[in-house]
């Protein structure tokens, strides 16, 4: 039987790059999918909102899990043969995308409406109303609760690990069933994720206690 | 597309993952009166407590608002027994679940009990009223009022996080659908069914709260 020492704590931490590695690729896609959520959350075309809602609403509704699942089984099912790292990055993608979409909804929802009566009075179209006036403003609300769910997004890849993607909670099983000392190995685990997830939280926190700062400032004018 | 749907071999099942699903339902609704139980505690200690405790219930929010639930169930199924503290799959789940949301949900209490204005609470001392009493009688019930669509969202986010718990064999919803899909290979049609139960599940629990929410906090409370 092995012992936990330095190799088994270096297996792990190497493992932790794949949390990471996935955190952002499903940051980075989710969140190109999730801008378009959002716009179309806000469309003036009911048909198109109506769509982006149920996207929004199937996802939040449902276990990432179950999601998980049916992407790794579905997408089988039409003859496409996909590695576990596809599917994994094609679920946690679309996955991101209804979260943020749904923030960034609230983020554009939230500038005031006699910016886009401005906007339109300066006979802008309406994607020149969205692209120069509004969104801008926008991504100012958007980025503290953006950082938010960045958070919850690192935590949420762990569940990766039980369709078998190697990351941090799939090192730490390895490593438990190899040494049996679970007492060391899923606190240390845990210790991990806290360092990950601990800075983006407090970032988080400073970034909204800054806006609010800001907001109050802009008032006062 | 060569792939034949078949579920009529799934429904054949369809009691166990009922029994599955009536599972989730329990331990989702359990955790959420003990998390919500945990979360009224830990507020008021974070608010009103004593300094080392404030501290303490301030560490436990962020270790855990900062790690996966996954890991949790892990280190309360897998290490605690090394500490001689034994449980069952099922009974290691609720606790895990328990931990999970009162954290989260010690948050947004304390968030909301930070929203009442403090003259209420000054007249609440001024009547002679103890802290505790302060916090009972007069905090609590706007507190819960102000925040309660937060809470929901975070009780239907447990409900869905609880799919995970079928990693340590609690046998339900998702564990008998792993079972299923093993046993008849139809895992497309197994996990399709398990998802439109949880998304069934969630819309009655939306539904619940918002019920809820006008009984406690609306009905008869106009005057």
């Amino acid at each position: 039987m092995r012992q936990f020492s330095t190799n088994e704590f270096l297996f792990i931490l190497a493992a932790m790059q794949w949390t990471v590695v996935l955190s952002l690729l499903a940051f980075a896609l989710g969140g190109a999918l999730g801008g378009l959520v959002a716009v179309l959350r806000v469309s003036r075309l009911l048909p198109v909102r109506l769509l982006a809602t149920g996207y929004v609403q199937l996802f939040q509704g449902t276990p990432l899990l179950m999601q998980l699942f049916l992407v790794y089984y579905g997408l089988g099912l039409f003859g496409l043969r996909l590695d576990a790292w596809t599917a994994v990055t094609v679920a946690y993608s679309c996955y991101a995308a209804a979260f943020l979409g749904e923030i960034w909804r609230g983020c554009i929802q939230a500038v005031p409406r006699e910016q886009w009566e401005a906007a339109k009075a300066m006979s802008f179209t309406y994607l020149q109303q969205l692209r120069l006036i509004v969104i801008p403003q926008a991504v100012r609300i958007a980025i503290p609760p953006t950082v938010g769910f960045l958070v919850q997004l690192v935590k949420a890849t762990a569940v990766a690990s039980i369709i078998g993607f190697v990351e941090l909670t799939r090192a730490g099983q390895l490593m438990t069933n190899a040494t049996f000392q679970p007492t060391i190995v899923y606190p240390l685990v845990a210790a991990l994720y806290f360092a990950l997830c601990w800075p983006l939280s407090l970032w988080a926190q400073h970034l909204e206690r800054r806006l609010r700062v800001d907001n109050a400032m802009g008032r006062k004018k | 597309m060569t792939y034949v749907f078949q579920f009529g071999i799934v429904l054949d099942h369809f009691d166990r993952m009922l029994a599955g699903a009536w599972l989730t339902i329990r331990l989702a609704g359990l955790a959420m009166v003990l998390g919500l139980a945990v979360a009224v505690v830990c507020a008021y200690l974070r608010t009103a407590g004593p300094k080392p405790l404030r501290a303490l219930v301030g560490a436990y929010v962020e270790a855990i608002r900062n790690t996966p639930l996954l890991i949790q169930l892990y280190v309360v199924f897998f290490s605690l027994p090394s500490l001689g503290v034994r449980m069952d799959a099922n009974e290691a789940a609720l606790v895990a679940m328990v931990i999970n949301l009162g954290a989260y949900a010690t948050e947004i209490v304390r968030a909301g009990v930070q929203s009442v204005p403090r003259g209420q609470i000054e007249c609440g001392v001024a009547l002679g009223l103890t802290r505790l009493q302060v916090y009972r009688l007069i905090v609590l019930f706007p507190a819960l009022k102000a925040v309660f669509p937060a809470l929901a969202s975070q009780f239907i986010l447990l409900l869905l996080g609880s799919s995970v718990v079928s990693a340590i064999s609690a046998n339900e919803l998702t564990a008998i659908s792993n079972t299923l899909q093993s046993t008849t290979f139809r895992a497309f049609e197994v996990y399709i069914i398990a998802t439109i139960m949880y998304l069934a599940i969630a819309v009655a629990f939306r539904g619940l709260f918002a019920a809820l929410y006008w009984y406690v906090f609306v009905r008869g409370r106009g005057r």
